[in-house]
């Protein structure tokens, strides 16, 4: 697949990757709408048939973009998301009491997922400090006389990303909107695996131009690039 | 609504926005207002991780990586910026953001937003707008002044379950302008063909008349 020297032991197979992914783990997946959301490991999971997942990603997609089908076709048990607002299988479901959905406000979601991959405790947020579902059941934390919720961190077992680059370290570079909430996960998961369009020799890519460090990447694949088509086509 | 009613819209919103704004634009009737800013210097933000967004693409020049908050394919001006959705949101959180253009299914008249939820119907969840709502300089809602059933969207006390509350500063509908002041509602500006008595009984909060009411083509 690749003529760079595996260095690290970090480049596998998408089947081996998909063996560490089994029923019941708690999965965070980069992208946005389904934009920068790894194809070919979520083509390999819905096809291994993996079930009651927890899911925590920025969106619920498209039902057939990203991690749509995983939520459309019953896979997952909980997601932890923003809206489900452009996949109208996951508000039928939500209906029907077949998933389970944790509804954040995008901006708290991402800064959970950067606490729980930073190590923080949780992180003080006043978006709906006051709001009614919002603000329900969580600790409130007055700092300087202004009132604060207390967000709880993030984390999964397993993260997966996708970057445009990587090298044998896992060092990753990401496309240009595709970044989104890449570099946030990558950083969450107890274990990451990075899908990428190309994998570089050790040294080609520019220190300075490293988005997600490679310590924070446990595997690396090679993407067959995206197998859906995009809304807009 | 019409495409015509949408756009005349769109286009009496694009007056708010000046050369040096930092922008978001909500999807919908938001995003028709760059057609009505030819040559402006504005940078338009986007949640997913873009500061900077230009004109859409031509159809076979699409770039499935470079995409707006809603999915659809953009390009960016020169200047433009990637970044991951954190470092967005610290722009929307740090009130770095002039103006966002937001729909709306009711708005009171305190300001209060609510654009995400209609309960037993729809649950898409608040997305993005929230902190945008909460955050943002100034909020501009943009809809249509009566729902399908022709009830008013403008209403003294939102029954629907709140975005944000008192976060509006402008709404624009197909019938009028008001803003939204200390003292309530200020109607501004009539959209031809309707009148002030007709843009009074369609809204379920107490309007006050600018005496500098003008009317708009």
């Amino acid at each position: 697949m690749t003529k760079v020297r595996n260095e690290y032991g970090k480049i596998i197979s998408i089947e081996q990757a998909v063996e560490k992914i089994t029923d019941g783990c708690s999965l965070m997946v980069g992208g946005f709408g389904g934009v920068g959301s790894p194809p070919s490991l979520l083509q390999a999971i819905f096809d291994k048939g993996v079930q009651q997942l927890t899911l925590i990603c920025n969106d619920t997609a498209f039902p057939h973009i990203g991690v749509g089908p995983l939520v459309s076709q019953g896979r997952v048990k909980k997601a932890i998301v923003s809206h489900i607002g452009s996949n109208p299988i996951a508000g039928k479901r939500l209906h029907e009491g077949t998933l389970e959905v944790e509804f954040c406000p995008q901006g708290v979601l991402v800064e959970r997922i950067r606490a729980g991959g930073a190590g923080l405790g949780g992180i003080l947020v006043d978006i709906g400090v006051n709001h009614e579902w919002l603000a329900k059941g969580k600790q409130t934390i007055e700092v300087d006389g202004k009132r604060f919720l207390l967000e709880l961190p993030l984390t999964a077992d397993i993260s997966l990303v996708y970057a445009k680059k990587a090298d044998p370290f896992g060092n990753l570079i990401y496309d240009k909107s595709a970044r989104n909430t890449n570099p946030l996960v990558a950083m969450a998961g107890v274990m990451t695996i990075a899908e990428v369009e190309e994998i570089v020799p050790l040294g080609e890519l520019d220190p300075e131009e490293i988005v997600t460090p490679g310590v924070f990447v446990h595997y690396i694949v090679q993407s067959y690039g995206v197998n859906w088509k995009w809304i807009w086509e | 609504m019409d495409l015509g009613v949408r756009e005349r819209i769109a286009k009496r919103a694009a007056q708010e926005l000046i050369d040096g704004m930092i922008v978001n634009l909500g999807i919908g009737i938001p995003s028709l207002i760059p057609n009505f800013l030819r040559n402006r210097r504005i940078l338009f933000q986007a949640e997913n991780g873009v500061l900077g967004i230009g004109k859409s693409p031509a159809k076979g020049e699409e770039d499935a990586n470079l995409c707006n908050a809603a999915g659809y394919p953009v390009t960016v001006v020169s200047g433009a910026s990637y970044f991951d959705s954190a470092t967005a949101f610290a722009m929307i959180r740090k009130g770095l953001i002039d103006v966002t253009v937001l729909g709306g299914l009711q708005v009171s008249e305190q300001g209060d937003l609510a654009n995400w939820l209609v309960p037993g119907k729809r649950v898409p969840g608040v997305g993005g707008g929230m902190e945008l709502a909460q955050k943002t300089k100034k909020v501009i809602v943009v809809m249509s002044h009566v729902n399908k059933d022709g009830e008013p969207k403008i209403v003294s006390t939102c029954s629907l379950p709140l975005t944000a509350s008192r976060c509006v500063d402008l709404i624009i509908t197909d019938r009028a302008v008001m803003e939204v002041t200390d003292e309530g509602l200020l109607l501004t500006e009539i959209m031809v063909p309707y009148d002030v008595k007709d843009v009074i009984s369609h809204t379920a909060a107490p309007l006050r008349i600018s005496n500098m009411l003008k009317c708009i083509e």
